[in-house]
């Protein structure tokens, strides 16, 4: 008890030295637009934890869950009730600028709040069974190009989501009709993983981190990695998808946004502490402990580049006929 | 057979804090279950939302939950002997004999021989338990997204003898559920439905908020409209030790009926009432050549409630295996697993060993507490009897509305779970039971998706559901499982019982 307490003196009095130079406020807050355990739960941790670590935080950041509508509930709350809530961070995906970019936010779009960065990322892959014949993503788009109706292919997401998508820039990219593409909207990559080794679907999308384990172990074949460059670790003999001929690449990025109503320097602060915690050790041992990609983009490139992920989808949207 | 998963269960199950929680479990079970009033599910779905909140990890609330389940079982007999009510459901034949032998003055006596018959049931039901479920699991990777559309036809085949007077009723509950379940998102196409835009709709109505209005909301308006007349407690008076000769007498009626009890549990959508029922009547037929069932006969108390507590552990077969629910309150703990992101299923056998195995483990320790708890402690639960409404009704608000508002943080929830509750209230009163609402919410989404998900694969071609062996073999059992409950309900009507809800 008592190396306790001396312990947590000691850490609030480090806190204290070093909080001369911390920007973020006294006081800090999370917000996850869903159940504990879930992705917005990662990606607050991700920051409380090694904003805390890096000592840009004096006292832990806590993480209240709001869940409804992936992040949906979340969002509205902060528009409508959070707007000028310096202390306040809400954990957001590429996922969101989807669902933004479909209206399945409200009556809200992608500027009712302000982007602060995005910390981390995941790529999209392209997965078949370890028995398939198909030894690259060509041959299989080309094999789905001649019979697409006997590949049906399965996501963990509704019809729209980003696997959905991952699908469809398939379809496409093998010159069939994305509508027509026989999707099966499975729960989660647990499930994706099982109906691929059941034979229940022929080609699965979906997220580089989560897959990467099970094509190691040789129970699935990753075909390709959506990213700009091959990825490291597990995944680096896999080529991406750009280097097999095709332009399809998928981040899953992870950030966070803000109330749109805080003082222009209560958003610098989070960005300039965001962009400190992303040059300390503490973070990037934080950030592979949770499986994410580095991939750091802060304050107005990172405005810009929602906007301009926002308006791809609502194109690819578009396009798919949703 | 691999019975590894069972020893790691026990190191799950007697880890201190899943021991206190078993303990606690078993002891509001055997308090909810002497309750008249309130039933297993109602003391589950009061609780649950409270389990989660305090951030218990998934096995430890299937403990907690579990051990009310079969608390209740235990607690149910309490006020069957004392009060001539049954405590629950599974009580209905203890009354028969426990009732009159009370009034001989020997209720000491006919508590300690249904304490005993109701280990002997509850432990051989855990036995095949342990055994069975395995078995049924091997089965897990032949399923398909076809395969689960069946074994939901199947599911909801046998719902036909869950509550089997009022067929049309329960498949008018049925129904309701189903279409309850279409609020939200759509898992297949991402497009919402019947939201009205309000962002709070998005996921659909909550679990804990149909369960907590239908079963612990319409519970307490009923508990007002009918005031309980008290007053007919029997004292425990007399020796409180029964007569060995009684007990070696009752030794085959309790084995016998354990494995009727067991094999009507393992059957999805029979419920202790119906078990109870058939053990009875088949030892009135086998053993009493006196003439004395029904007029205090230890034989009639001891059949009954070995009965009932082996259907809790067979009820638990089906939905461990194949995420089907034996009986309501095991579609309410299905809901609980699914509130952890846990889908129920043949897969969970191999993915959630630890899960599995604590909480079969717990239910060994769990017949062992209550055996302790029940023989010694059985004058303090008879207390409980005399609780008034006046405590109990405001209490089960207390606990509702803040069991919801702790899970969802949100008053719109709050307010829905009292609307559901006084919807349950009328459909109550119009005789309808809440325990098919339940099912076919928790299983209408499951089947909902996975139809869609089969019909995807196969480009709209429906022969896909009758493709594989699996897909055969639960047609017919689904088919066989329909007809069922004339036959059961016509073994049943022998015994000449009103059987009140499922529990």
């Amino acid at each position: 008890m008592k190396t306790i307490l001396v312990n947590a003196l000691a850490l609030g009095f480090a806190g204290l030295m070093a909080g001369a130079a911390v920007a973020a406020p006294e006081k800090t807050e999370c917000l996850a637009g869903a159940k504990p355990g879930g992705g917005f739960d990662l990606t607050c941790r991700l920051a409380g934890n090694s904003l805390l670590a890096a000592r840009l935080i004096d006292k832990p950041m806590p993480v209240t869950y709001m869940e409804g509508g992936v992040g949906a509930i979340a969002y509205n709350h902060v528009v409508g009730k959070r707007s000028s809530d310096p202390t306040l961070i809400t954990a957001a995906s590429s996922g969101s600028a989807l669902l933004l970019a479909q209206g399945k936010f409200g009556q809200y779009d992608e500027s009712a709040v302000r982007w602060v960065g995005a910390l981390g990322a995941d790529y999209g892959v392209i997965v078949v069974a370890a028995d398939a014949p198909y030894k690259s993503l060509k041959d299989l788009v080309e094999a789905y190009g001649k019979a697409p109706g006997d590949f049906p292919i399965g996501g963990g997401g509704a019809v729209g989501s980003q696997d959905w998508m991952k699908g469809a820039l398939v379809a496409k990219s093998a010159g069939q009709d994305p509508k027509k593409m026989r999707y099966v909207a499975l729960e989660g990559g647990g499930a994706v993983l099982t109906a691929l080794e059941g034979g229940h679907i022929k080609i699965a999308a979906g997220d580089a981190a989560e897959m990467a384990k099970h094509h190691a172990a040789g129970k699935v074949r990753i075909l390709a990695v959506m990213s700009p460059e091959r990825l490291p670790g597990e995944l680096k003999d896999v080529a991406t998808a750009r280097e097999q001929g095709l332009d399809i690449d998928w981040v899953v990025w992870r950030g966070f946004y803000v109330g749109k109503n805080i003082t222009d320097a209560q958003y610098q602060d989070w960005v300039d502490t965001f962009r400190k915690l992303s040059e300390t050790p503490e973070f990037a041992q934080e950030r592979e402990a949770r499986g994410l990609y580095p991939y750091t983009v802060l304050g107005a490139d990172f405005e810009r580049d929602v906007k301009k992920d926002v308006e791809r989808f609502k194109a690819l949207a578009a396009e798919a006929g949703l | 057979m691999d019975l590894g998963y069972l020893w790691a269960g026990f190191s799950v199950a007697l880890s201190p804090l899943n021991l206190a929680i078993g303990f606690t479990g078993c002891f509001l079970g055997t308090l909810i279950g002497a309750l008249p009033a309130i039933g297993p599910i109602n003391g589950i779905a009061l609780l649950l939302p409270i389990a989660y909140t305090m951030g218990l990890p998934p096995e430890s609330t299937m403990i907690l939950l579990a051990g009310i389940y079969i608390g209740a079982e235990y607690g149910g007999r309490i006020s069957s002997i004392l009060l001539n009510v049954p405590g629950d459901a599974g009580a209905v034949m203890t009354a028969l004999d426990g009732n009159p032998l009370a009034r001989q003055g020997r209720a000491g006596e006919a508590l300690m021989i249904s304490g005993l018959a109701s280990f002997v049931g509850g432990t051989l039901g855990v036995v095949g338990l342990t055994f069975f479920a395995p078995l049924l699991s091997t089965l897990a990777i032949g399923f398909g997204p076809a395969e689960y559309f069946v074994l939901m036809i199947f599911a909801f085949a046998t719902l036909g003898s869950m509550v089997g007077s009022q067929p049309v009723k329960t498949l008018i509950g049925c129904v309701i559920g189903l279409m309850l379940a279409t609020i939200g998102l759509d898992a297949t196409s991402g497009a919402y439905r019947f939201t009205f835009n309000e962002p709070e709709l998005g996921d659909g109505i909550e679990f804990v908020v149909l369960v907590i209005g239908l079963f612990s909301i319409s519970e307490a308006m009923f508990m007002l409209e009918h005031q309980a007349k008290g007053g007919s407690v029997i004292k425990v008076a007399g020796r409180t030790f029964a007569r060995w000769a009684d007990i070696v007498r009752c030794i085959g009626p309790a084995l016998r009926s354990s494995v009727i009890g067991f094999t009507v549990g393992v059957l999805p959508g029979t419920g202790a009432s119906v078990a109870s029922a058939v053990s009875y009547t088949t030892e009135k037929r086998l053993s009493d050549r006196e003439g004395t069932f029904g007029k205090g006969d230890v034989r009639g108390l001891a059949a009954p409630e070995a009965a009932n507590n082996a259907t809790a552990a067979g009820a638990f077969v089906p939905m461990l295996t194949l995420g089907v629910p034996g009986s309501g309150t095991t579609a309410v703990m299905l809901g609980a697993l699914m509130l952890y992101n846990i889908q129920p299923g043949p897969q969970l056998f191999a993915e959630r060993p630890e899960l599995i195995g604590g909480l079969i483990a717990s239910l060994y320790i769990g017949n062992i507490l209550l055996l302790i708890l029940n023989l010694p402690l059985v004058r303090v639960f008879s207390r409980v009897l005399q609780l008034p409404n006046w405590v109990l009704v405001p209490g089960i608000l207390v606990l509702s509305i803040v069991g919801v508002y702790s899970t969802h943080a949100s008053v719109l929830a709050v307010v829905m779970m009292l609307g559901i509750g006084v919807v349950g209230w009328l459909l109550r009163k119009l005789g309808f039971d809440m325990a098919p609402i339940i099912l076919g919410f928790v299983l209408g989404r499951v089947m909902e998706v996975n139809l869609r998900n089969a019909l995807a694969i196969s480009g709209g071609d429906l022969s896909i559901l009758f493709q594989s062996t699996i897909s055969i073999v639960l047609w017919i059992m689904a088919a066989a499982m329909a007809l069922l409950p004339f036959v059961l309900g016509r073994l049943a009507r022998r015994a000449a019982a009103p059987s009140p809800q499922v529990s």
